[in-house]
């Protein structure tokens, strides 16, 4: 299966709504809707062949008023060595998009690191608590607007660490 | 062939020797050093190979490494300490019996290192009393046991009321940290 009747699969079920490309690595990339994530895995899983969820991480962008922050999800066929990402894009307001706990056991971790650090609402997720920062920390460390120092750092102007 | 420490200062006469006490428990500490290890990254990589033959830690009394914190002397510290990390330390160094010290080894242990971010603690002083600091990313085993010397240094010249005074319990209360009785 290549990427071509992969793409007219995905666009047939989704009506085509889902914008596909595909990158510099013969990689398929498909921007959907957060309501259309569902019933879009649940085919690729459980007619293409899709069984292995890689990754799901998020992305931040503050200058893309409306969509600022976009879950992606890898997902990978093992038998025809093929692999596909798919982009949903969410607004910093409504920032919810459905969990894919129910089709994939090992999406739990990876919901949970990206809530962690995006504060991406898994709407429906078992157990959406931090799992890598310390559970009293405030906020979501890798939105872009927090500064990457360590502001209670108080040695910056020490000459003798140089910095 | 084995070597013996030097005897402390002290008046000797035929058949006798005479010293004060706090010089005879400081050699027995100095010389009797068990090490806890807490190593989280690339420094303990070279506290491994100070332990091994070609360094050997042992030579200096450290033979025994434990990983009970109840009934070591000595909390090595090396590497990264992520700030979700530093209540364990902290817990570590609670359990440990006095008397007590702790040698912060590396860049990270000491002051966060090349990380300085939101995650990692910005040094274990901010948690713990830190008798001494190694430099270095990482420091060389060599680098280690002079710090480990540095700790006999103090072990052995180190007040018996020390521990009992009130600037101690001041500077452990500044910690957070409440004193065994």
């Amino acid at each position: 299966m290549n990427n071509e009747i992969l793409m007219a699969s995905i666009l047939e079920q989704t009506n085509n709504t889902a914008v596909c490309s595909v990158d510099q690595y013969d990689m398929l990339n498909v921007n959907i809707q957060a309501n259309q994530l569902i019933d879009l895995v649940e085919s690729l899983k459980n007619k293409q062949g899709f069984i292995y969820l890689t990754d799901i991480c998020a992305a931040h962008y503050p200058e893309r008023v409306g969509s600022e922050f976009e879950v992606i999800y890898h997902l990978h066929n093992l038998v025809e060595n093929q692999r596909v990402r798919l982009k949903v894009g969410l607004s910093e307001s409504e920032i919810n998009v459905p969990t894919l706990t129910g089709l994939f056991a090992g999406a739990n971790w990876m919901e949970r690191e990206t809530f962690d650090f995006y504060g991406v609402n898994f709407v429906g997720h078992p157990d959406l608590r931090r799992i890598l920062n310390m559970d009293d920390m405030d906020y979501h460390p890798l939105r872009k607007q927090y500064a990457l120092e360590d502001e209670t750092r108080t040695d910056k102007n020490d000459t003798f660490f140089g910095r | 062939m084995v070597n013996i420490v030097e005897s402390p200062e002290g008046v000797e006469g035929q058949g006798f020797f005479a010293t004060s006490l706090d010089k005879v428990i400081g050699l027995a500490r100095a010389n009797s050093i068990w090490p806890l290890p807490f190593a989280t990254s690339c420094c303990g990589i070279e506290f491994m190979a100070t332990m091994g033959a070609n360094y050997d830690l042992a030579r200096f009394g450290s033979e025994r490494l434990a990983f009970t914190p109840r009934q070591t002397d000595l909390l090595m510290v090396m590497g990264t300490i992520s700030k979700k990390m530093a209540p364990v330390l902290k817990q570590v160094y609670d359990q440990m019996a006095e008397p007590k010290w702790v040698l912060s080894v590396g860049a990270c242990a000491c002051s966060g290192g090349i990380f300085d971010t939101y995650s990692v603690l910005q040094g274990i002083d901010k948690v713990i009393p830190v008798d001494v600091y190694v430099p270095g990313c990482p420091p060389r085993p060599e680098q280690i046991i002079e710090g480990l010397m540095k700790i006999q240094e103090l072990a052995k010249n180190e007040s018996l009321r020390r521990r009992d005074t009130d600037e101690y319990a001041k500077m452990l209360e500044s910690y957070n940290i409440e004193q065994a009785k």
